[in-house]
């Protein structure tokens, strides 16, 4: 079947499918099971809505308890076993991960790119928006920062790799370097360690643009008042930004940071579509996929150990979430 | 606003500016030399850069001297003839004329001399080419086979194109790639709201037990990484006989994209007036009423910034479509014929990479601009309390 037409089949009978859900379950509920009429309708209303939030939330609840919950336990029983499947391994996945100088490399990578790439979008989406704030020009330079948001991360890796190529006729970078007088191009993705570098920038200009945007709202619920007070304090404009505004928004910006922090994690596409993990340049991410249809013990084994590094923030969010909920 | 009061110096305003256009020229220019890279030339493309794209451009052709044309002058023999009227130049020389830089006979020296120098050739020749093109070998023996190869440097001018384009839309199969991204994004789009809504709902407005560790729940599940789920989906997937399919693709972007759209969605309709719900529930509305008629209409903005976050993520998705859907090219969306195909087969192409970069990010950059205001708003909600 032509693949379009099974779209259209597919949002036709999912979409139908889950509003017939929604609404059957419903009339099911409120008519033949407990019928908010005859003898027992106050008892039978009772009833009905104590089950109601639960018919709501089943289609949710189901795909989230299959496609996110239990691959957390399914991924870590899978790591203990050996390539086949068959074989009980115990931790030997995770021995041989430690083993392995390319996995050591990853994380330390990984532990890089969690430092930096948050640091400096934030830190970037921070002066954009407080410089952004006054101009009458604002919008539109703000939605030009932000428009990098819409890009693929292999789109950004293409763009950028004209940017980074080892030809002074092609790469921005290298003709620079020949207008002060360079007479070698380099390839910038191939410098040992600074690569990595050149690489979480591509991600760091796709993520400016958001941090930019929250935190600018951020800025604009500041209470005047207090930019007033300091403004009859004396204070100069660096102090107002720094110890009155960046304080007041401290809440939103370790938000900003927390939630680029955890997409970090998830990328493997930049590093996959520049250099391949080549060059000292491997990523947690990027190096499961390499074992990916391969050696799924060992994968998922990666995709755990990504696991152990998200969980503090998670469970920092979920503290936060319920404070907030009180 | 509160800068009137500071009393700010002319100085600080114009530092402000200047600030603000360089950090959005930096922000744009690789965008802007993807676009103009992908309108130009292949052969102009690896001559300049594309910042000198507006200039002409000096490219190196070659020519020949046809051996069909030699006359005996004095002993020895002698080809006339014209550079530009070979027919090896007619796409840059329709008129064949034009301006000589540089001529050479060997392919390694193509711009060995400045044109009406005569050049001493091997085995006693000489060739001179002038600035107008015309040339003049000479050879002590009879010249045999086709002629001599004579290479030049000429002037071109900037030449746009679609011909990039052309290509990767005809002859590399992206079109079927852009169908193929279509086919994925929507059904992975339009499912997932419906099913977050009605879970947003009653998350939001219905009192039940465990409500509570329920949204606790959905938070944690934000954060956990796609990878765990990759292997043993993919084994669910091929156990129910699912497989590697587009079917597979639409369930697991629904279930992937869910944590965010109930966050999202039951974090804007917490945030209804309670008014407007009690006084319906007081005149007899049923839950499925008060969802339908007063909740989805007033959610409007939040389910439009919750599908403009969706649609980016999954027609820019590369993880899940190279796990979920088979490798063969009538399945490849368009990030995994970038990444798989072009950047290994057209790798050096530069002028093909970017049309097929543009084609890619053309779709969601429209969507982006037209619908910024509720993806800005849809951020809001989720980040800001």
């Amino acid at each position: 079947m032509n693949p379009m037409v099974q779209g259209l089949v597919t949002i036709i009978v999912g979409v139908g499918g889950c509003v017939g859900y929604f609404y059957f379950a419903n009339m099911v509920l409120d008519r033949v099971l407990y019928p908010a009429s005859g003898p027992n309708a106050g008892a039978n209303i009772n009833k009905a809505n104590r089950i109601r939030p639960w018919l709501f939330l089943l289609p949710a609840i189901v795909a989230l308890g299959l496609y996110l919950v239990y691959p957390v336990i399914g991924s870590f029983y899978r790591s203990l076993f050996d390539r086949s499947g068959f074989n009980f391994i115990g931790l030997g996945n995770y021995s041989s991960l430690i083993a392995d100088g390319e996995f050591r490399m990853s994380l330390r990578n990984n532990l890089l790119w969690i430092l930096v790439v948050p640091a400096a979008s934030t830190f970037f989406g921070l002066l954009a928006a407080q410089l952004t704030d006054r101009l009458s020009w604002g919008n539109i330079a703000k939605s030009l920062i932000f428009m990098p948001m819409a890009i693929s991360f292999v789109g950004a890796s293409l763009i950028w790799k004209f940017v980074y190529a080892n030809n002074p006729d092609i790469g921005l970078i290298n003709a620079l370097r020949a207008l002060l007088g360079a007479d070698q191009a380099v390839d910038v993705l191939q410098i040992p360690f600074w690569n990595n570098f050149f690489l979480m920038f591509i991600l760091i200009w796709i993520q400016t643009g958001f941090a930019m945007v929250i935190l600018s709202a951020a800025l604009r619920g500041i209470p005047e008042e207090t930019v007033e007070a300091a403004v009859l304090d004396g204070a100069n404009p660096f102090q107002i930004f720094f110890k009155i505004k960046v304080p007041q928004i401290m809440g939103t910006i370790v938000v900003v940071w927390t939630t680029i922090t955890i997409l970090v994690l998830k990328i493997f596409d930049i590093v996959y579509a520049t250099t391949g993990g080549n060059f000292g340049t491997q990523i947690l991410p990027s190096y499961m996929m390499a074992y990916m249809f391969r050696d799924d013990g060992r994968a998922t084994a990666v995709a755990f150990v990504i696991m152990i590094i998200v969980l503090p923030v998670m469970i920092w969010n979920i503290v936060q979430a319920r404070k907030e909920m009180r | 606003m509160s800068d009137n009061i500071v009393g700010e110096r002319a100085g600080l305003t114009i530092a402000v500016n200047i600030a603000v256009v360089a950090l959005v020229v930096l922000w744009l220019i690789p965008t802007v030399g993807l676009l103009v890279s992908s309108f130009r030339d292949r052969d102009q493309i690896t001559a300049t850069g594309w910042w000198q794209s507006p200039l002409p451009v000096e490219l190196t052709f070659r020519a020949r001297a046809p051996a069909a044309d030699q006359v005996e002058e004095n002993g020895v023999w002698v080809v006339e003839g014209n550079v530009f009227e070979d027919r090896e130049q007619a796409r840059w020389f329709p008129e064949a004329t034009g301006t000589v830089t540089a001529f050479g006979s060997r392919g390694v020296a193509p711009a060995e001399f400045p044109p009406g120098e005569v050049a001493e050739l091997r085995g006693g020749a000489t060739l001179v080419v002038n600035t107008d093109g015309t040339f003049r070998y000479e050879s002590p023996e009879e010249i045999e086979g086709a002629g001599p190869r004579l290479y030049f440097e000429a002037r071109t001018p900037p030449q746009f194109t679609t011909a990039n384009y052309n290509t990767v839309l005809l002859a590399d199969n992206m079109d079927r790639a852009f169908i193929n991204t279509l086919t994925v994004t929507i059904p992975a789009t339009v499912i997932p709201i419906l099913v977050a809504a009605f879970a947003a709902y009653a998350l939001a407005w219905m009192d039940f037990p465990g409500r509570g560790l329920l949204i606790a729940g959905v938070v944690g599940l934000l954060v956990v990484p796609l990878q765990l789920a990759l292997v043993p989906m993919l084994n669910f997937h091929n156990m129910i006989g699912v497989g590697q399919s587009f079917l597979g693709i639409w369930l697991a972007h629904t279930a992937f994209g869910l944590p965010l759209a109930i966050y999202l969605l039951r974090n804007y309709m917490v945030g209804l007036p309670r008014d407007i719900i009690e006084s319906a529930k007081v005149d007899g509305a049923t839950d499925f009423q008060i969802f339908t008629r007063i909740i989805l209409p007033l959610s409007f903005p939040a389910l439009a910034a919750f599908a403009i976050f969706q649609f980016l993520w999954t027609w820019n998705d590369l993880l899940v479509a190279k796990v979920f859907l088979p490798a063969t090219a009538e399945s490849q969306v368009m990030t995994v014929k970038i990444a798989d195909d072009l950047l290994g087969s057209r790798g050096g192409d530069w002028g093909i990479l970017a049309a097929a970069a543009f084609v890619s990010i053309a779709v969601p950059l429209v969507v982006f601009f037209s619908m910024q205001r509720y993806l800005v708003r849809g951020l809001l909600a989720g980040s800001v309390k």
